[in-house]
């Protein structure tokens, strides 16, 4: 109905393409999921188009940009006679142990500034001044501290996410409903069932969703991390690629990099449904 | 019996760079044990500064709240409260929400179920007993709220304009519904609203209030007719203090 009345100010005798360019230009406004759907395909669709179009017809040499089936066999092969499943092992190894730490750390820091005025004074000046020193900074200083190893590699990862993970958290547990804290302590609960029974479980569903996003800058940082002094790992392979002029091999790096970070996003998304079923 | 005594009680919110905020100024109360109690005036009056005060939600800037003869000043389990945006636990069901409170406090397993599946029925929820608050409307989900607060058998059921958010049908039904379980429990209630109608056909006592500074004004006490039922809207002493409610909040 709502549709129906926004075109009813559009003059009928305009052609259809001008009506639909006219809803697609209107804020908000109501599409149909098929239609949404169909958007969808055809915005992937056509850039691999695009991109097939001007690699196939020679516009562009395949050295600046190969074709994208290039670059899909090349990554096939990759897999397939390579050894790349080695340096994806790597890297995912290095992204999980990072991250991990950065979580375990962060998540209940986060909640002690959400919600007690002493941790808050105490910690939020040195960590939002943290936030803005660039984690690609300190890979120098790592290597002098760790040297070139795993520790090095995984606390670059620690260092990009920990600081905005922690602030993240900070600002959803401190929104979590006061109403709901205060309902329970007039049942009753004590500080301690109040922190554990209603703000913990209030926050984790959103926590959970915090760590999903985080998870894409874990991805950025590793290949960072691996840029200096790895011997395997997905960034030092897309290095070496570009060191011996294999562009396919570099995108196909990329590529790769892009999937495992899709295939991330997938896992928590559906651990969120998993675990907290009553928000569907 | 006194349930709820509110001696001499004054609430100031500090401002930055200004003088205090006088939300509620010298207030005295008593409510005897099983009185409906309704706290009726605009917003800025103070009536939900004087709920949370008694519900141990705000510090009080001067005097005393006697609950049952025990000074308060934390909020407990001896207050009920029931807020207008319901804050039922969605990670619970209808039955853990209820069972929130007795669980909490490790009250015995089968007393912890009999009260529950007791509440369940008052309220009319059984059907949705094992459902997560998300699937409910607003008028079930304050149900739920309601029956949650009574599990703990509070001497005082404290209601911040629970009704506020319901569509006009679903109100007047949960007014019904609240005056019914009211009757059937004989809890104290204390209840703040904004709608005259509301206060009149709920309450056994008015209390106006009116702002700047927060006070009470005036204390009806309203000698309809119990079990009260919707038609008594239309009778001619229904009328009487309503009119004189309006005439008290326009001045």
């Amino acid at each position: 109905m709502n549709s129906e009345l926004k075109t009813a100010g559009v003059s009928q005798r305009r052609p259809r393409f001008l009506i639909k360019v006219q809803t697609y230009l209107r804020p908000r406004a109501n599409l149909p999921a098929s239609e949404r759907m169909t958007i969808s395909v055809v915005g992937v669709l056509g850039f691999f188009l695009l991109w097939l179009l001007v690699t196939e017809a020679g516009w562009i040499q395949p050295f600046f940009l190969p074709s994208p089936i290039a670059v899909a066999s090349r990554l096939a092969n990759m897999v397939v006679s390579g050894g790349y499943l080695e340096d994806v092992w790597a890297s995912s190894y290095r992204v999980f142990g990072g991250f991990f730490v950065a979580a375990v750390v962060a998540v209940p820091i986060g909640i002690l500034i959400g919600n007690f005025p002493f941790f808050r004074s105490l910690l939020e000046p040195l960590l939002s001044t943290a936030r803005y020193l660039p984690a690609t900074a300190f890979v120098p200083l790592m290597i002098i501290w760790l040297g070139i190893n795993e520790s090095q590699k995984i606390s670059i990862v620690f260092m990009g996410t920990f600081f905005p993970l922690a602030l993240f958290i900070a600002s959803i547990s401190e929104g979590v409903s006061s109403d709901l804290m205060n309902s329970a302590y007039s049942l009753g609960a004590s500080s301690r069932q109040v922190f554990f029974k209603v703000l913990l479980p209030a926050c984790v569903p959103a926590i959970v969703d915090a760590l999903r996003i985080t998870a894409g800058i874990a991805w950025t940082y590793v290949i960072v991390a691996e840029l200096v002094g790895a011997d395997k790992g997905m960034g030092i392979a897309i290095l070496q690629s570009q060191r011996f002029l294999l562009t396919d091999q570099v995108i196909a790096g990329i590529v790769a990099v892009g999937i495992l970070g899709v295939l991330t996003d997938l896992a928590f998304r559906y651990a969120h449904r998993k675990f907290f079923p009553y928000m569907y | 019996m006194t349930r709820v005594l509110v001696d001499n009680v004054s609430v100031e919110f500090a401002r930055h760079r200004e003088a205090p905020q006088i939300a509620l100024t010298n207030t005295n109360l008593e409510i005897e044990q099983g009185e409906f109690v309704c706290l009726l005036g605009p917003s800025g009056c103070g009536k939900s500064t004087l709920l949370n005060v008694v519900g141990g939600l705000v510090e009080a800037s001067t005097g005393l709240i006697k609950v049952d003869g025990r000074s308060v000043s934390q909020p407990g389990p001896d207050r009920g409260m029931v807020f207008q945006n319901y804050s039922l636990y969605p990670w619970h069901t209808v039955r853990q929400n209820i069972e929130f409170g007795p669980k909490l406090n490790r009250w015995p397993k089968v007393k912890v179920s009999e009260i529950a599946n007791e509440l369940i029925e008052i309220v009319g929820l059984k059907e949705y007993a094992d459902q997560f608050p998300k699937v409910l409307s607003g008028g079930m989900k304050q149900r739920v709220a309601i029956a949650r607060a009574l599990a703990m058998e509070p001497s005082v059921l404290l209601m911040d304009e629970p009704f506020g958010a319901l569509d006009a049908q679903t109100r007047s039904r949960m007014q019904e519904l609240l005056l019914d379980i009211w009757s059937r429990k004989r809890t104290t209630v204390i209840f703040v609203t904004h709608d005259i109608e509301e206060a009149v056909y709920l309450a056994d006592r008015v209390l106006v209030m009116s702002a700047r500074p927060g006070r009470i004004i005036e204390d009806f006490r309203i000698e309809l007719p119990r079990p009260r039922v919707a038609d008594v809207v239309a009778s001619e002493e229904f009328t009487r203090y309503r009119k004189h409610m309006l005439h008290l909040l326009r001045h």
